[in-house]
Parts: C-alpha cells; structure tokens; sequence
C-alpha cells in the first residue's frame, strides 16, 4: 500500500498528462497566431494589400485613426505604410550584412586566431553582450551616440542642406544601425564558433599539407563547410533585428521619414525614420481606438509573417548544403 | 630505397605544427588583410563590451545611492525629489517570480514528453515535431507581438477579473498577473531547450537499468532521470530569468505604467497580481529622453542595477556549467539561446 503512495501514477495517465501539458503550450501558440491575425483582418479588409505600398503621410493617417473612436468610418481605416516598411528593411538589411562579416570573422579570431589566455576573456564577454537588455543599449545610444553624431560628425551645412524637407539631430539611421549591428553580432558568434569547432578537423590538415597556411586553409575549407551554419545564424540575427522595437524607439528621431538616397552618402545616414516595431510601441497608448488597434495588429502580422518565411527561407538554403553533412 | 631529393624553393614550406604559426611573410597579402581584419573584429567586440560595462559603471556609481533602492518613486518636478527605484525593483522580481511560475512546469512537463514518450510511432513523432516547432515560433517572435496578442487575450470579458473592470464594461487588461502570463511564454524557450537536452544526453543504460529493475517509465523520469538533468535546469532558468528581466516591451503595453505599484481591489494576494505598476524596464524606457522623462541620472542608476543583475545571472551560468562538468565528466547545454 505504501508503494501506492509513493509513485501513485501510473505510466498512461502520466503519459496523457505530460502530453496534454505539451498540447496546451502548442494550443497557445497557435491561439496567438490566429488571434493577431484575426484582429489584424479589418486592415486588410479595407485596402486590400495595397497598404503595404506609398501614398499619402503615414502620420495623418495614423492621427486620423486615433481621433476616432468606436465605429469609425471606413475611411478611417485607410493606411499606407510603406515608410515604416521601409525603414524596417534599411535598418534590418544593414545590420544583418555587417553583422555576418563581424562574426564570421570574430569567431574566426575566437577560434583560430587568438592564443588561450585571451579565448578565455573573449566567449565570456560575448555571451555577456549578447545578454544585455535591449532599453541598455538604447539608453547608450540616445544618451552617447546620438549627441556624438549630432555634435561632431553632422556639419552645419549639411544640416542647412536638408532643412527643408527633415531636421538632422544625430537620432537616424546611423545610430540605430550601429546599435543594431551590435546587439545581433553576439547572437551569431555563438552559432558560428560552436560550427566551426565541430567541423572535421581532418579536412582542414589536409589543406595544410597541401601547402595552405592555417588561415587561407580556414576559410577555403572549414567555412565553406559550415555554410549552413552561418545561414542558420544570419535567419537567428535577422528575425531578431526585425522584432527590435526599443532601442529603434529610443534612437531613431521617431519620424514618419524615409532616409532619401538621393541626398548623397552621409546626409542618407543622419536621417531620422521608423520601424514596424517602433511604430507599434510608439502607438501602444492608442490601443482603445478600434482602427489604431487594427494597424498595429496588422504591422505585428507583418512581422510574425516574416518571421515564418525566413525559417522557412533558411531551411530551403540550408537543403543543397546537407551534403557537407555540417549540421547547424 | 632511393634517396627523395627535395628541391630548391624560394622560400621555405609552411609548417603545420600545432603552436608554430607559418611565417607571415609567406603568406598573400589578403590573406594578411584578412588576419588584421579578424583581430580588429575580435579586439573590437571585447572593446565595445567593456566600454559599455565600463560606461554604465561609471554612470550608475556616480548616480546610484543606496537610498535609491529602498525609496519608493515620486512625482517631481525637481530631480532631487523624484524619490528612488523601490517599486520598479519589486516589479521585475514580481514578474520574474510569477513567470517563472507559469513557465516551469509547462516547459518541464513538455520536454519530459518529447524526450522520453515523443518517439515510437508515427502520431507520436509528428505530435513531438509540431511542439517543438511552436516553441520555436514562440522563440522566434518579438516580444511586441507576445504583448499585443497579451493585451488582445486580456481584454476579453471572460478574463476580467484579472485586471479590472471599469465602467462602462471595458475591461482594462492590465495587470501584474497579464505582463507575467506573457513573461512565461518568453522564458519558455530556453527552459524547454536546456531540459531537453539534457534529458537526450543522459546515457541509455541509466534508464535501462532502472527498467531491469522494474521501474514503470513515470517512476524512472521522477528518480533517476530529473534529479540528474538538476544542472542543466538550473541553467536554463537562469537564462529564463536574464530573459524576463531584460524585456521592456511586454511591461511597456502590459503593466499599466504607473510610478507605484497599484493594488486592485482587497484580497491580499490576488489585489497584487491584478494590480499595475513599473519595472526596472520600463521605469529606465520612461526616464530617458525617449519617454516623457527627461531624468537620465535615475534612469542611469536604474539601468545599472539591471545591469548589475544580467551579469550576476551571467556569472552563474558559468558557475553551474562548470561544476556539472566537474561532477559528471560532461559538458553541459550552454550556449546563448
């Protein structure tokens, strides 16, 4: 009767149990979809998927869906936010590129180059970066980037060259890329370093005793072989710089402005703009109105959407990769 | 035999020995552009760390006091009088403590079912497939669209009682008990992934033998198995935790933003949890230039404290890996989730 007592379960009713356990956090995930996406329907309903196009200021259009309240007017729902979407893409694009190049070589320099004692000091210190809250670095980058920019590197007559169309303060596009670049650089590392030590070693040796140095031998061989690794990482980095919201929130300049690439190279890069992301934490506050509401469901199905298609992408990428039998 | 004759080379072949480096001068010059390079990158990186460390060092000393922690915050239009970092402070460790709640026994209870019933069967391998894909879509999200489908959850009648009601039959759908239900969902991830696979890495013959011995399944998981993935728990709770406290945008839409800590209604637990309030977070997102506080000094101290409390979490990641590879032989699940 006591063992009764001590494990009084038996092993189905465990089973159904744990595996009931298990259906209610899928059941709760797929919930989420299906809610974001049902509250986001109106959007779509009302413009079709032109809303994801130009046309008109983003910023009336958001003001004239806050100012109404319960059943607002169909023009109401009226939205393009193509400068949002935009800004999601500049920022995104160019921390993820950086980002790649910084890794794949830092963990080169982690792996190969570096002797011990500093190997040592190093994966600590990125395993720290990479855990730093999101409002830390954002309160570096508005409090010490943002007057180094706008301070020492916007000039004068720079600043008077665009005057009338935005005002260049040192919150934009260069911070918030930098800042970006940072705070997915560490993600990647771990990925790529943890690759690039269980690449064969064989295949590198004999590269070297076909006369390469240890470095060339390194890149022509070993990364070549993690390949799928480093996608794997680059889709890691990318669905991390998208959902963002606020470190972009706190540095971008937060204006409905798209960075012009016809001002010329540095001009392009002070220029204030926004993300999904920020825009939906900028506008949380508006959640009552039932048009605002809408949008901002609609920009976190947007980006719950890119989401899937970059796992999905990068499976696709990683599938003619299988035959260096490199797992990522 | 006969006599190999090496030729005559211009310059002498690189050696492979482990810890004597080719000469450089042998080598490209983009070869050696590409050394410089990942020196810079490596050099850079640690830099940047410990600027940061360094910046926020020097800024949260200069401005933290220890009245700071234990003073509840005021509204003032003085910096001198706008109180301290009492009620953010309560607020991270309440949402820490009531997501880690909610998150551990569905983490646990779902990876012991992956790792030890999800195989044997098609139905159950396609059902073990489909959860550990949710927890990686879950992974996979930003933490706005976590909140927004919080304040889309929480703003159903049928959850009213855990915010409050307010006239007119809006339900207001903030609370402690809403911020830390989606805090769960964020710190699902790393404590399904390190419970998993420290339960894949637990060698077969221990559950072999505790099968010979004639011990149901149910028992083996309950006395052999989960006492020795102990470490790689432990481990991943701490990045839970690092996780959760790291995260502004779920407290951001979640919590209600008020300086205090508000309780709702009388009874004295559920009063707290249906209640509004801060965290460090969010308290540092408000006082920065960004939100409408212009009071860098106390979002500074407040922003040293959380990072005080990453680099301990931090500090005990490495603690505990390296005593469970001390005690078992094997490394254990590290790594940054």
């Amino acid at each position: 009767m006591l063992d009764r007592l001590r494990d009084p379960w038996s092993d189905s009713r465990a089973e159904l149990m744990l595996g009931a356990v298990s259906l209610l956090v899928c059941a709760s995930v797929i919930g989420m979809v299906v809610f974001v996406f049902a509250r986001a329907w109106p959007v779509f309903e009302h413009n079709g998927l032109s809303w994801l196009g130009p046309g008109g200021s983003l910023k009336t259009q958001l003001a004239n869906m806050q100012a109404t309240s319960v059943n607002p007017p169909a023009s109401a729902y009226h939205l393009r936010a193509w400068p949002i979407i935009y800004g999601t893409l500049l920022t995104t694009g160019i921390a993820v590129v950086l980002g790649v190049a910084i890794a794949v070589l830092s963990s080169i320099f982690i792996v190969e180059l570096a002797p011990a004692r500093l190997r040592r000091v190093a994966i600590p210190v990125i395993r720290l970066l990479a855990s730093v809250p999101s409002v830390i670095y954002g309160l570096i980058a508005i409090l010490v980037l943002v007057p180094f920019v706008g301070n020492h590197l916007i000039t004068a007559s720079q600043k008077t060259s665009v005057q009338s169309s935005v005002e260049l303060t040192g919150e934009g596009l260069l911070v918030v890329a930098v800042t970006l670049t940072v705070m997915i650089t560490p993600i990647m590392i771990a990925l790529i370093c943890e690759a690039l030590a269980a690449a064969p070693r064989s295949w590198r040796e004999g590269a070297v005793a076909l006369g390469l140095n240890p470095l060339r031998a390194m890149l022509a061989v070993t990364l070549r072989a993690i390949r799928p690794a480093i996608v794997a990482a680059a889709v890691l980095a990318t669905a991390r710089a998208l959902g963002e919201a606020v470190m972009i929130s706190m540095a971008s300049g937060a204006s409905f402005f798209t960075p012009n690439l016809s001002h010329g190279a540095p001009i392009f890069l002070y220029e204030p703009l926004r993300t999904l992301a920020s825009t939906i934490i900028d506008f949380s506050e508006g959640i009552g109105a039932p048009a605002l509401d809408s949008t901002l469901y609609a920009f976190a199905a947007l980006l719950l959407l890119s989401a899937f298609v970059l796992s999905i992408g990068g499976y696709l990428i990683k599938l003619p990769l299988r035959k260096y039998q490199v797992r990522a | 035999m006969s006599a190999f004759v090496p030729e005559l080379q211009a310059s002498p072949p690189p050696t492979s020995k482990r810890g004597r480096r080719s000469s450089l001068w042998t080598w490209r010059w983009s070869d050696r552009l590409v050394l410089l390079c990942a020196w810079t990158a490596g050099l850079g990186l640690c830099a940047i760390a410990a600027a940061i460390v360094i910046y926020m060092g020097y800024r949260g000393i200069e401005y933290l006091t220890p009245s700071l922690l234990v003073t509840r915050p005021a509204i003032s239009t003085s910096q001198a009088q706008t109180g301290g970092i009492l009620d953010p402070l309560i607020g991270t460790l309440l949402l820490t403590v009531i997501g880690i709640a909610l998150a551990f026994p569905l983490a646990v209870a779902s990876a012991i079912w992956v790792a030890e019933y999800g195989h044997g069967g098609r139905a159950r391998q396609t059902l073990a497939r489909i959860v550990e894909s949710s927890i990686e879509i879950v992974a996979g999200t930003p933490d706005i669209v976590l909140a927004l489908f919080g304040v889309a959850i929480f703003q159903l009648g049928i959850l009213a009682p855990l915010s409050f009601r307010a006239e007119g039959g809006g339900v207001y759908g903030r609370s402690f008990i809403a911020a830390g239900a989606m805090m769960s969902l964020i710190a699902l991830p790393p404590l399904f992934v390190a419970t998993r696979d420290g339960l894949r890495a637990v060698p077969a013959h221990m559950r072999e033998a505790a099968f010979a011995l004639g011990k149901t399944r149910i028992a083996t998981i309950r006395r052999v198995l989960l006492p020795s993935v102990r470490s790689n728990i432990a481990t991943g709770v701490t990045l839970s935790v690092s996780r959760i406290i790291g995260d502004t945008a779920i407290v951001v839409l979640l919590l209600g933003k008020t300086l205090h800590i508000e309780t709702q209604g009388s009874t004295p637990v559920a009063s707290l949890l249906r209640g509004t309030g801060s965290s460090l977070t969010s308290y540092v997102y408000d006082n920065s230039p960004a939100g409408e506080g212009a009071a860098p000094q106390k979002a500074y101290a407040a922003a040293f404290v959380l990072l005080l409390f990453v680099l301990g979490l931090n500090l005990l990641v490495d603690r505990i890996g390296r005593s469970q590879a001390q005690s078992t032989g094997m490394s254990g699940v590290g790594g940054v989730v």
